[in-house]
């Protein structure tokens, strides 16, 4: 063999090798999933999305992922926007963590995830039956339920103001033990009497009644427990036959007299800022406002503490706001964004995150609700121990059980606190307003 | 050759590069403005679900909605009476400025040009601290002065009063820069040969101020109420169209509608409803103008 065929042999050789070596890039383990972008809840607890985002990041180290996170508030929806924009052009975030009916609305677009809840289910147990019927669509997960910003609105009152008026929460509800039987007298008209009083007091009871989910969201649960539902599961609208919705409005009527007028202008953060100014002896929120009193008035946080919703004629429901966090079917990595879904849900990630939030998470594993946070917190000590929703009470999520098409709209016009704006400070009858509200609803059911 | 020639002369035209300067704001306007009209007339002719073409089945329903005609009937006084007060405070004012010696004007005009050069989402933040139900500072004053606190926000007569203040407060420096410079304009010895015949202050204005400055405020109304129409962040921010949709303008209930609502076919139908009553009033004024125009 010639010196020269011997050098184009070898040549030949190098270059098949490079161009087999271009052709099949080395991949590094079984383990590498490109790239992922997640757009969870701004939480309002400060530092809660530090948790989060270290368990995402931790998350990433191990898979090999490239993650990038965003935090997306939800003053003046940006949240509902993002999706809505997202939705619309088909690209965006590969996880998006959506707020209550969203993820129905979108359900087309969403990807199933049975492969992730199927097996959290078999390990943790049943999943709360509100955030089931919002995360379900046809009888697939669409998206599974989140655990940042995932809450209920049950009282969170000033101890003292209603000791002052001749109320001993401590009694019905002690701290970090289960409720007593005295628990069993706090209703609607206990409520409203003790908002009588404290009116006289000079701290009236401040239930926001806006068009914002904190307003929303107590109203939705104080409707159900009169059993004044609007629109049944077949979108059949009820108003005009059922009495107990004129029950909750005359209800409603008396309960406005004893409350700031202001509230139909509430946002979700003005009733925050009442309790936390020391005006307010009760408010409808999950332990946030308490966080922030804690770090700027702390002689109104020592005195606040969570309770239970109070009981209707159809029992104790929780207005309960649930999110979930979905993946896009556009998503370009579907198999990576599950992996942190069923990641995020495992009982020491929702521990660690609930833990983070101070208790304001409330996980959707009915069997993760004993943890220590809640007989942590403090002060006062037990402060959030009767916030989550145990035996005691059912969540309840605000316009259910309308099928979704009805209830987005139902929730986010706002039409059950607009109803009690209208026959009190609006100056319309009770029957007035019902007509009103049942031609809305009308409107709704348009395909 | 000759066709490079030509089209190098035809590059050099003024017409032609006139036109080519203009193109990125053409292209912007197209981008931004004609394609998402467009686009929200077909989003509008389609069912719920975005599924199917319905026609005008989506305007028709709203002609049915009881808070529909509210948001007509708001748009309208919310524009009309904004644009009012806006005129007649950036009238008064520019008088008042003009009337300043020389070396102090440009800081009067500075100054009160202020509202209009902040950001209005940022201003209106600000509105709704001063309106706050629990940090009022306009109660926090009424209250130690023994007036009874408002619920400037909570109360849908007040809300509407707020949202009106806010608007004019936030649109009146752009009325008095405009007139400012239009009475700039009118010739001095018309006020000179007014005098003379004896005319006093509010004659002078009637009967010399107004005529001259009529094209001027027609032009500066209509824009105004163009862009007052159409408003979205200072009732998004002060009251997002409550109490009670009270508040609601065209923008916000759309937005409500369609985005928050998830029934976008109906909040494009909703935006679209500006147009025409937009149109109708454009029309008017412009007619005016032109014939004014063709007079002289």
């Amino acid at each position: 063999m010639s010196q020269q065929s011997q050098q184009r042999r070898k040549f030949l050789k190098t270059a098949a090798a490079t161009s087999a070596a271009l052709a099949f890039p080395y991949i590094r383990t079984s383990y590498a999933a490109g790239s992922l972008t997640v757009a969870f809840w701004d939480h309002w607890v400060p530092g809660a999305n530090n948790t989060l985002t270290k368990l995402c990041e931790d998350w990433a180290k191990k898979e090999k992922v490239n993650i990038k996170i965003d935090y997306i508030t939800s003053q003046g929806n940006k949240d509902q926007l993002t999706i809505v924009a997202e939705a619309q052009a088909r690209s965006g975030h590969d996880i998006l963590q959506h707020p209550a009916w969203f993820a129905q609305t979108y359900a087309k677009q969403l990807e199933p995830v049975d492969d992730v809840m199927n097996p959290l289910i078999k390990k943790y147990g049943k999943v709360a039956s509100a955030a089931e019927f919002l995360a379900k669509s046809k009888g697939h997960w669409i998206a599974v339920p989140a655990v940042t910003g995932t809450q209920v609105k049950p009282p969170l009152l000033r101890l003292d103001l209603f000791k002052k008026v001749g109320i001993d929460i401590l009694e019905m509800y002690p701290v970090n033990k289960e409720p007593t039987k005295a628990a069993d007298k706090w209703n609607w008209e206990t409520m409203l009497s003790a908002g009588e009083k404290l009116k006289k007091e000079g701290h009236p009871i401040g239930l926001g009644l806006g068009q914002t989910t904190d307003s929303i969201d107590w109203v939705g649960a104080m409707f159900h427990s009169f059993g004044a539902d609007l629109v049944n599961e077949k979108g059949d609208i009820l108003i005009k036959q059922n009495d107990a919705v004129k029950q909750v409005l005359e209800y409603a009527q008396r309960l406005a007299n004893v409350m700031p007028q202001d509230v139909f202008a509430w946002d979700d953060a003005s009733n925050n800022k009442y309790i936390i100014s020391g005006q307010g002896s009760m408010i409808m929120n999950p332990p946030s406002a308490y966080a922030v009193a804690k770090r700027d008035n702390p002689n109104v946080a020592k005195e606040l503490y969570e309770i239970p919703y109070p009981s209707g004629p159809k029992g104790r429901f929780a207005g309960y706001l649930p999110y979930l966090w979905g993946t896009w079917g556009f998503s370009k990595n579907k198999s990576a964004a599950k992996s942190l879904l069923s990641h995020l849900l495992q009982r020491e990630s929702v521990e660690q995150l609930v833990t983070a939030s101070i208790g304001y998470d409330v996980p959707s594993f009915e069997s993760m609700r004993d943890f220590k946070i809640w007989e942590k917190v403090e002060p006062p000590v037990g402060v959030v121990y009767h916030y989550p929703p145990r035996k005691d009470q059912t969540t309840w999520v605000a316009c259910a059980p309308a099928p979704a098409s009805m209830a987005q709209q139902m929730y986010t016009q706002a039409i059950m606190t607009k109803m009690i704006a209208r026959c009190t400070t609006g100056g319309d009858s009770i029957a007035k307003t019902i007509d009103w509200a049942a031609s809305e609803l009308e409107g709704y059911q348009r395909s | 050759m000759r066709k490079r020639g030509g089209l190098q002369r035809f590059a050099r035209r003024k017409s032609t590069i006139a036109f080519l300067m203009a193109l990125p704001l053409l292209l912007l306007i197209a981008t931004l403005v004609v394609y998402p009209t467009f686009y929200a007339i077909y989003l509008a002719m389609l069912n719920k679900s975005l599924e199917r073409f319905v026609g005008f089945s989506n305007f028709t329903f709203l002609f049915t909605r009881e808070t529909f005609w509210m948001v007509v009937k708001q748009s309208c006084i919310f524009a009309i009476s904004a644009v009012i007060f806006k005129a007649l405070i950036g009238f008064c004012v520019a008088h008042f400025v003009h009337n300043v010696p020389a070396k102090g004007q440009r800081k009067w005009r500075g100054m009160l040009l202020i509202p209009w050069v902040i950001p209005p989402a940022m201003s209106t933040l600000g509105w709704f601290w001063l309106f706050d139900p629990s940090y009022s500072a306009f109660n926090w004053i009424f209250v130690r002065l023994g007036i009874p606190s408002v619920t400037w926000l909570g109360d849908g007569n007040w809300a509407r009063f707020s949202v009106i203040l806010v608007n004019v407060w936030y649109g009146a420096p752009f009325f008095l820069i405009m007139y400012l410079a239009a009475l700039k304009s009118v010739p001095e010895q018309l006020y000179e040969a007014a005098a003379i015949d004896g005319a006093n202050w509010w004659q002078k204005i009637w009967y010399v101020t107004l005529p001259m400055m009529r094209n001027i405020i027609s032009i500066t109304v209509l824009f105004s109420l163009i862009v007052t129409f159409a408003n979205f962040d200072i009732v998004r921010i002060l009251t997002a169209g409550g109490p009670i949709d009270k508040t609601h303008v065209f923008a916000t209930w759309a937005f409500l509608v369609g985005i928050q609502g998830g029934d976008i076919a109906l909040g494009a139908a909703v935006s679209l409803f500006m147009f025409p009553i937009l149109a109708v009033a454009a029309y008017f004024i412009l007619r005016d103008i032109s014939r004014r125009g063709n007079e002289a």
